[in-house]
């Protein structure tokens, strides 16, 4: 009996992937499942945050994606590595400060090191591609720069857009059968749907506007205002969770606030009270605030004000609030809150 | 680990074959990761206790030890903390 086939499939959570590893999986080919975490992904981080967002599934789709299909998911830590990617990205980035080609490219080279490390090794590595999908990485004229860039050459297979490629090694080779494969192509996500179906899904994750912050032009804004900010593009895990969170208002270049929008944000930003300086309403209900920055006592006073804008006391005479120093200390303050009408539009990142 | 809290094994397991990782504040997959990338490192009948903040936790940590054929002996919800044990196969 010959030795059963074993593929890496690229699972982002989404529908396409789900089917490309499907489809490969019903041809007798061993599927495991790998999931890179680069620290932008929409996945798994905003849905724990906010309250408001509690009726949706808290679940990681990546994962929910590999017990429908019964297979093994390994999810990678490549926050550190993806850094490069981001900062350097050969081809360019996509509409915001999406590096969409060299970021495929990176994950479909990371996932042959993966499979690599592991004992039995794999054959060849799967993606759910279609070409025209995205205008950026997934083109006609990109899938053989991913191949080739990526080291995978011909053991990558887009078992959903096969038929507009040229063979690849599973195919030539017998491992597969290409009549078998589709011809996707282009946005419109009907083939894929109308498959779904045919192969008995009846749900799947359908994220609206993509599984990566750095497509979203407000989330990209934000970035590149930290980036400036310090005066160095340098950033760890906790920066860029940190601008998944709240409002982000900076009235001067050498400080900004984060101010919580509702009780989800406000909790998670009280992990943070150990490293920023921290604000909050003790008169009334209100928002917690973490600054960011190096602020003078004057510039903590006025960042009450602006806490004090968001909170149930906005239009008293008199708030009292606890600022609250990384090292415990606290210090009252009592003032007014800002007028809203004081409040500079364009101080909102 | 204080012996009031839910993960406090009952087990006589010795300490070697007794993991525990505080996962608090992390969001996920970072839970799921840190665990997975213990587990690696661990025997068959090694027991691992989590503990983590993130309610999706509540959701993958099952979801990762069912794919992976993990047997998951306890998760729980006290406060706003979620407490798991996870004897590994």
């Amino acid at each position: 009996m010959a030795e059963q086939k074993r593929a890496v499939a690229l699972i982002s959570g989404g529908l396409d992937s789900m089917l490309a590893a499907k489809v490969i999986l019903d041809q007798g080919i061993h599927v495991e499942g790998v999931n890179f975490f680069t620290g932008f992904c929409v996945e798994g981080h905003t849905h724990a945050i906010r309250k408001k967002k509690q009726q949706s599934p808290k679940r990681n789709n990546a994962l929910w994606v590999a017990e429908q299909l019964g297979i093994k998911l390994h999810i990678v830590d490549v926050i550190e590595e993806y850094k490069d990617v981001l900062l350097n990205p050969k081809h360019g980035y996509g509409q915001n400060l999406n590096p969409c080609l060299d970021c495929k490219i990176f994950m479909v080279k990371k996932a042959q090191a993966w499979s690599f490390m592991q004992d039995n090794g794999f054959d060849f590595i799967i993606t759910g591609e279609v070409i025209g999908q995205r205008p950026k990485s997934q083109r006609k004229e990109t899938m053989p720069i991913i191949a080739r860039q990526s080291g995978v050459e011909d053991r990558l297979l887009r078992p959903l857009c096969a038929k507009h490629l040229p063979l690849t090694l599973p195919e030539r080779e017998g491992w597969i059968d290409r009549e078998k494969l589709f011809d996707f192509h282009g946005r419109n996500r009907k083939p894929q749907i109308a498959l779904a179906l045919q192969l008995g899904f009846t749900d799947w994750s359908q994220p609206a506007g993509g599984c990566c912050f750095l497509t979203d032009e407000q989330y990209s804004n934000k970035l590149v205002d930290l980036w400036q900010a310090r005066g160095s593009r340098e950033y760890e895990l906790d920066d860029i969770m940190l601008l998944k969170v709240g409002r982000h208002i900076r009235p001067q270049p050498h400080y900004k606030l984060i101010v919580g929008r509702e009780e989800g944000e406000n909790k998670y930003l009280e992990g943070y009270k150990g490293t920023f300086i921290s604000i909050k309403t003790t008169s009334h209900m209100g928002p917690l605030a973490l600054i960011d920055g190096a602020p003078t006592p004057q510039d903590i006073e006025f960042a009450c004000q602006i806490v004090g804008r968001y909170s149930q006391g906005r239009n008293a005479t008199e708030l009292v609030y606890e600022v609250r120093f990384p090292d415990g200390d606290t210090k009252p303050i009592t003032t007014t809150a800002l007028a809203i009408d004081a409040l500079d539009p364009n101080w909102h990142v | 680990m204080s012996d009031s809290s839910p993960l406090h094994p009952a087990s006589t397991l010795p300490e070697t074959q007794r993991h525990h990782i505080d996962a608090r504040r992390l969001l996920c997959p970072m839970p799921v990761i840190k665990a997975q990338d213990l587990i690696k490192t661990l025997q068959p009948g090694d027991v691992l206790t989590l503990v983590a903040t993130d309610p999706g936790t509540l959701q993958d940590i099952p979801s990762w030890t069912r794919v992976h054929g993990h047997n998951l002996e306890l998760a729980t919800q006290t406060n706003d903390e979620y407490h798991f044990r996870i004897i590994v196969r």
